[in-house]
């Protein structure tokens, strides 16, 4: 394959080519080396695989995947594909079953995703069949490696990257844990379709610069300012990140007033606030908390409002995310009305994250014609560290860190 | 009795203030507490109760319009509402049961045309004075997947 052409300019991580968003040898180097490589794809919620048979499907990256609970009790998953032609083998997004045919030719497969039938294999009244040599247990669609933590299923499809927990590191998992700690029970799942590469939407998740520069809503309502109690953490690799912060009237400032920023804007107030009425079920304090995994996942507290999602690069300028929204299997309904309300926040029509929907167009539109220049990512300085304040773009830095590690670059 | 043609008539009102960017009017086809949901085939067939836009009052609507004039960032787009023959369930003096297909074009400031949504409305109407409004409106989409941002409503 052709190497990439992307020029870096020194060793750091606060000029980002505009190359790295656009051309298919990129793209189809992330596939292998990022998707396909040491990292852990988030592939689905162990609540969505209820029973014994109970399968999904699902992608890393852009290879599609299934994943399949067995009556040993165990997740299984294995690449979506016939070993015979290259035929999707399973075509519902969910559902139950015994085994898996393909439609093509009717080559069968157990759950595990053995080659255990080949139609004809012996031939037809002497006639035909397979080689005397072929063998079934040669053959069969590529296996992923599976690992659940707190009831989410991730796969990777290297033997090289470590034990999903030692991947995530202590504070990552303390703050999965912290919200997954739990039985989950899915509320609804909505596909969005973002007109970027799907790196311009990470990149938006670990920027806590933008978001109450962005957002009016969070700004104004208080839900989320940068002068708030909070913080960002970013693990070793890089590549995962939490930023968190604390509504405190108390502690309501005047630096966005003073700054004549857009966001803040003191005539705006709802009519029916229900949108932002909420429950207080985490004790320590924290009202937002935005967690992603190296390369795609990301899981979201904000207030009462829970979700996971899977961000997934379809082609060099398109993406797709995927929103699961989750409440606790031991909601009461009151609680559930809440978060249902709340949802209002997020999605492809939420009052905060249409708008993160619409940046990454706006971003690879921007860029069209730019692959020589580079983007600016130096607020914070040049540290992909944890750090106190969230005026800082530490995480989004991590993430190249991350990225460049994998990619060889 | 509210019949078939009440109903066109109401859609025909509905559409039209969206499509022309009456937005403010939108709110006013429901009742004070209503129920208004967007959401998919798939959801509504596992009976997943979450909406991307899910509102139960008149308020929360007004809400979202204010919300789209003055609080979101956005591009400027219209739409463009075709909608079907109702398929009337029930319908008596105080009301009706009924599920209207509908399409959506976005018109992009930029010039071009798109199909943007399809799906049913599954809608329940009540009568007040002798106006016809919304107590309940279930946008099912048939699609799964929302490009990229959904600001106005459907
Ligand atoms: S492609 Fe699957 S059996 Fe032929
Ligand atoms: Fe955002």
């Amino acid at each position: 394959m052709q190497e990439s052409t992307i020029e870096w300019r020194g060793p750091g991580f606060t000029r980002i080519p505009y190359g790295v968003y656009s051309g298919p040898a990129l793209a189809q180097q992330e596939q292998e080396r990022i998707f396909r490589g040491a990292t852990w794809n988030y592939l689905c919620l162990e609540a969505e695989l209820p029973e014994d048979g109970s399968f999904r499907t699902t992608f890393a990256g852009e290879t599609p995947v299934v994943v399949v609970k067995d009556d040993d009790g165990e997740i299984y998953a294995f690449e979506n594909r016939c070993a015979h032609r290259g035929a999707l083998l399973a075509l519902e997004k969910s559902g139950k079953v015994e085994n898996f045919q393909c439609v093509y030719h009717a080559w069968s497969y157990n759950r595990q995703g053995d080659l255990v039938g080949v139609a004809f294999e012996k031939g037809v009244k002497g006639q035909g069949g397979m080689p005397a040599s072929f063998c079934k247990e040669e053959h069969g669609p590529r296996k992923l490696m599976v690992a659940r933590y707190c009831g989410l299923v991730f796969g990777s499809f290297s033997e090289d990257v470590p034990p999903l927990e030692e991947y995530l590191g202590d504070e990552i998992c303390q703050r999965i844990e912290r919200v997954l700690h739990k039985p989950v029970e899915v509320i609804g799942r909505f596909t969005q379709a973002l007109p970027n590469n799907w790196k311009l939407y990470v990149e938006n998740v670990k920027d806590s610069y933008h978001a109450s520069l962005l957002h009016l809503f969070f700004t104004t309502f208080e839900l989320n300012r940068l002068s708030q109690k909070g913080g960002v953490i970013v693990d070793e690799s890089g590549g995962h990140h939490v930023s968190y912060s604390m509504i405190d009237p108390a502690a309501a400032d005047s630096s966005y007033r003073e700054q004549g920023l857009r966001s803040d804007d003191a005539q705006y107030r709802l009519k029916d606030p229900s949108v932002l009425a909420g429950f207080q079920e985490f004790d320590d304090g924290v009202t937002l908390q935005i967690l992603s995994v190296f390369p795609g996942f990301v899981l979201q507290q904000i207030q009462n409002c829970l979700a996971v999602r899977q961000v997934l690069p379809k082609g060099e300028g398109r993406s797709e995310l995927n929103w699961t929204y989750i409440g606790y299997a031991d909601d009461t309904p009151e609680q559930r009305t809440v978060r249902l309300n709340q949802l209002n926040l997020v999605g492809p029509a939420g009052f905060i994250s249409m708008e993160d929907g619409a940046v990454g167009g706006f971003v690879q539109r921007g860029i069209a014609g730019a692959r020589e220049l580079e983007a600016v990512v130096e607020m914070g300085g040049e540290a992909t560290g944890s750090s106190e304040g969230r005026a800082t773009e530490t995480s989004v830095r991590g993430f190249w860190k991350a990225w460049r590690h994998h990619m060889g670059a | 009795m509210v019949d078939v043609l009440a109903i066109c008539a109401f859609h025909a009102a509905y559409a039209h203030a969206i499509d022309s960017d009456e937005l403010e009017r939108w709110p006013s086809f429901f009742t004070e507490r209503c129920h208004y949901r967007i959401t998919h085939v798939e959801n509504e067939r596992e009976k997943l109760p979450a909406g991307i836009v899910y509102a139960d009052s008149r308020a929360m609507l007004e809400d979202r319009i204010a919300a789209l004039r003055e609080a979101n960032i956005y591009e400027r787009h219209r739409y463009r509402h075709l909608l079907g023959m109702p398929l009337v369930e029930s319908a008596d003096g105080g009301g009706a049961v009924a599920r209207t297909p509908f399409m959506v074009s976005r018109i992009m400031h930029s010039g071009e045309t798109g199909l943007f949504a399809t799906g049913e409305y599954r809608d329940r109407f009540v009568l007040q004075g002798n106006r016809l409004l919304l107590a309940e409106r279930v946008v099912v989409c048939d699609s799964t997947v929302t490009d990229t941002l959904l600001a106005l409503p459907l």
